[in-house]
């Protein structure tokens, strides 16, 4: 693995191999000393054209737990501002020769630009409404470590599915893991063609029963202003995963920041089916071993999808 | 393009085919005084003062001609200026073309047209036609000064980039066309229902989580225009068709005998949206959006039955800048003179999805729809000839490009079939580099 742009991208294997190495740094997080020296000596740039809290805190964290040198561009303030290109931005910050780059960028494909353009190790922290593969992996962790297996289960993404890069990747990782999906929203934030990837398409919550998961998104109060929904009120009324809709054996999850009261109800999101404190936890090993399976693992690994077998991998052992 | 002698030439042995004239057979193609003199038998013309062009297994087509072209004069000569438009389209095997009125400032003045004119006659390779904006700065709001911008030499309207909105402002042009004609051509687009889109609406731009536009954001428009158009009895053209319900819309506006052509481009005939899953904007960023399987089908089904008069490239040029960034931060458009012929000749030719004489037809029937006159190879006309090499194997950009910008769809791509010898207006307006004319007796 050479970078992850998307979840379309990974093979089955390649996302087990980040879960695994992700449990591990799951017990580091467990010593007092919680760093390791893996990437001493090397630099990771993350750079957000939007505003972020949990994606951007956790890479910058992910990065120093594993002794990197960190470089952090906002988009405001820098010279992104001036109106440089991101072409442009990213040869500048090329010049500091980093290991990877991290990127949020309001547009589908900027993180794919960025690897060609750059040829740097480059991670795709959200593009647009595209994907955000770091998220579902992260999500793909929380519910390993719940459930056996997710060959099988049924999981149900409710909400705006039309405005979210979390529910076109989660989709994907969720089908590659062997679940079946089912998106559920009102008819105008499901987006037309989403079929093609394999999920079926609900307009109701009646059917909510069968769900072993429930992934609710976030539902943003502009989207009544552009007509999407008639009003908050009237979307909470059939699309609120509530204390009533949920079944104590169906596990809750949501990508954060929750609007408490829109999608979710108080009590559901403090309810004991609910993993959205665990996704947050998640998301620093998921993102170390992310980086780790760039930077530490993927020049060695051969490419599966290549079939090449050129050179026995070099083994690497467990983090110290 | 500037007056000069027409040329004297054979073209000896060449494939001749005109669909139109009836013609198809082999022959040696006179060429005097910039006239089609004689289609004679093969090697029994006289070569007396005339270079003779050796065009055994080559084929002569009547030049093909472009009625929608982005030339961006004035105001982006950075992306294109009519000498380097021109000489694309005579690399492309066109002896015209017609530019539209989008540039900075929009032609929406006498003068504009005047000045465009005289560029033409100074630094064009093909004889250009310049439309005016329908409304005042395209702004959509009042209409141009329609009669003395045909007073100025102006062939038609068109807000293209742009659909005209109101449907108000655009029945009072309809109206006004009576007293002045000139065809309107018209970019339809309901902007409330495409709104940000930058894909076709569908699987594709669900996988992507990219805007879509539907198909229905352009057919409504088609078929609330063709019912204006039908009401006054005006003239219209309906550019860059792209979805299965628009075809149906013309068809049926055809059947109820509205006066009403279409037109349709090259990459929407290859191509379709799976071709922008790799989210490269360079090549697959236009408006209208490539669309799906069913949309492309019924874009040749039109063009077999006549729903779809002619083809147009809509080439688009952009400088590299405006194309290199993120799909939905991309400039749309692309450009197609130099490839059109090739890119259909290679994608729907060769595997026998259209006839050879239908596309040769559709390529050289832009002129129709502006009542312009049709290039022809029947002897009398004015010479308007593509001489191409069926069997020739290019790369697209390989070599570069006439044009100013780089944006081809068919960048990188080899295509079969290369214009070599481009007769416009009865001069030779291109030949390509590795092809020599033969010295004249």
């Amino acid at each position: 693995m050479k970078h992850l742009l998307g979840i379309e991208q990974l093979s089955r294997e390649e996302i087990e191999a980040i879960l695994e190495r992700a449990e591990s740094f799951a017990e580091v997080g467990r010593r007092d000393i919680k760093k390791v020296p893996t990437l001493r000596g090397r630099t990771i740039v993350t750079l957000f054209y939007e505003s972020s809290t949990r994606t951007s805190s956790s890479f910058e964290l992910a990065a120093k737990r594993l002794s990197a040198d960190l470089v952090s561009v906002k988009a405001a303030g820098s010279s992104v501002d001036k109106g440089e290109s991101l072409k442009d931005t990213v040869a500048t910050l090329s010049a500091y020769d980093p290991a990877a780059i991290v990127i949020r960028h309001p547009h589908a494909g900027a993180a794919q630009m960025v690897a060609d353009w750059s040829g740097v190790a480059t991670v795709n922290a959200g593009d647009g409404k595209h994907e955000h593969p770091s998220q579902a992996l992260l999500d793909l962790f929380t519910l390993r470590r719940r459930l056996e297996t997710l060959e099988g289960k049924r999981i149900w993404i409710v909400g705006d599915v039309l405005h979210s890069r979390v529910a076109r990747s989660n989709l994907i990782a969720f089908r590659a893991m062997g679940a079946e999906v089912t998106v559920c929203g009102p008819p105008t934030l499901i987006p037309r063609g989403i079929e093609a990837l394999g999920c079926e398409v609900s307009h109701s919550l009646e059917g909510l029963g069968e769900a072993d998961v429930v992934y609710a998104l976030r539902l943003q109060r502009e989207r009544m202003e552009e007509s999407f929904i008639p009003s908050i009120r009237e979307y909470t009324s059939h699309f609120q995963i509530d204390s009533r809709r949920l079944g104590p054996r169906q596990l809750l999850m949501h990508p954060g920041p929750v609007n408490r009261g829109v999608e979710l109800s108080g009590e559901a999101i403090d309810s004991p089916q609910s993993l959205i404190a665990e996704q947050v936890a998640s998301g620093l090993v998921v993102r170390m071993a992310i980086l780790y399976e760039l930077l530490a693992v993927g020049g060695e690994r051969p490419e599966p999808a290549a079939g090449e077998t050129t050179g026995a991998p070099t083994p690497i052992g467990q983090p110290a | 393009m500037r007056p000069g002698a027409g040329a004297d030439l054979i073209l000896r042995g060449a494939a001749v085919l005109d669909p139109v004239a009836g013609i198809d057979a082999r022959h040696d193609v006179v060429v005097r005084g910039g006239r089609i003199a004689e289609l004679a038998a093969p090697g029994s013309a006289d070569e007396e003062g005339a270079e003779v062009v050796e065009a055994d297994g080559l084929h002569a087509f009547p030049a093909f001609f472009d009625p929608h072209v982005h030339l961006r004069v004035p105001g982006h000569e950075h992306k294109e200026d009519v000498e380097t438009g021109t000489r694309a389209a005579a690399a492309g095997g066109y002896c015209g073309v017609l530019a539209m009125a989008n540039t900075e400032p929009p032609v929406s003045t006498p003068a504009d047209v005047e000045a465009l004119r005289e560029a033409a006659r100074e630094g064009a390779s093909v004889p250009t036609g310049f439309l005016a904006t329908v409304t005042r700065g395209m702004a959509g709001e009042e209409l141009t000064e329609m009669a003395e911008l045909r007073a100025a030499g102006a062939v038609g309207f068109s807000d293209d980039g742009l659909p005209v909105r109101s449907a108000r402002i655009l029945r009072r042009a309809l109206q006004y066309q009576r007293l002045c004609g000139g065809t309107i051509a018209l970019h339809e687009e309901d902007p409330d229902l495409s709104g940000a889109g930058v894909v076709h609406e569908g699987p594709v731009s669900a996988a992507l989580g990219l805007a879509g536009i539907p198909a229905v954001s352009e057919s409504t428009m088609i078929a609330r225009d063709a019912a204006l158009a039908g009401y006054e009895g005006a003239r219209i053209h309906v550019q860059h068709l792209s979805a299965a319900e628009s075809v149906e819309a013309v068809r049926a506006a055809k059947a109820a005998g509205v006066r009403i052509s279409a037109e349709a481009s090259p990459h929407h005939l290859c191509l379709t949206d799976e071709a922008v899953r790799g989210l490269d904007p360079v090549r697959f960023k236009m408006n209208p959006p490539l669309r799906a399987e069913a949309d492309r089908r019924a874009l040749l089904d039109g063009l077999r039955d006549g729903t779809i008069d002619c083809i147009a490239t809509d080439h688009a040029p952009h400088a590299a800048e405006e194309k290199e960034a993120p799909f939905e931060a991309a400039a749309m458009g692309v450009t197609g003179l130099e490839t059109a012929f090739a890119a259909l000749h290679t994608d729907l030719v060769m595997p026998g999805t259209l006839e050879l004489a239908l596309v040769v037809g559709k390529l050289s029937a832009g002129a129709e729809p502006f009542d312009l006159e049709r290039p022809s190879l029947a002897p009398g006309s004015e010479a308007n000839v593509a001489l191409c090499d069926l069997g020739a194997t290019w790369t697209v950009g390989e070599e570069g490009y006439e044009s100013r910008s780089h944006n081809s769809w068919c960048a990188g791509r080899e295509l079969t079939g290369r214009v070599l010898v481009t007769l416009a207006g009865g001069q030779v307006a291109f030949r390509l580099r590795s092809f020599s004319l033969g010295v004249a007796q």
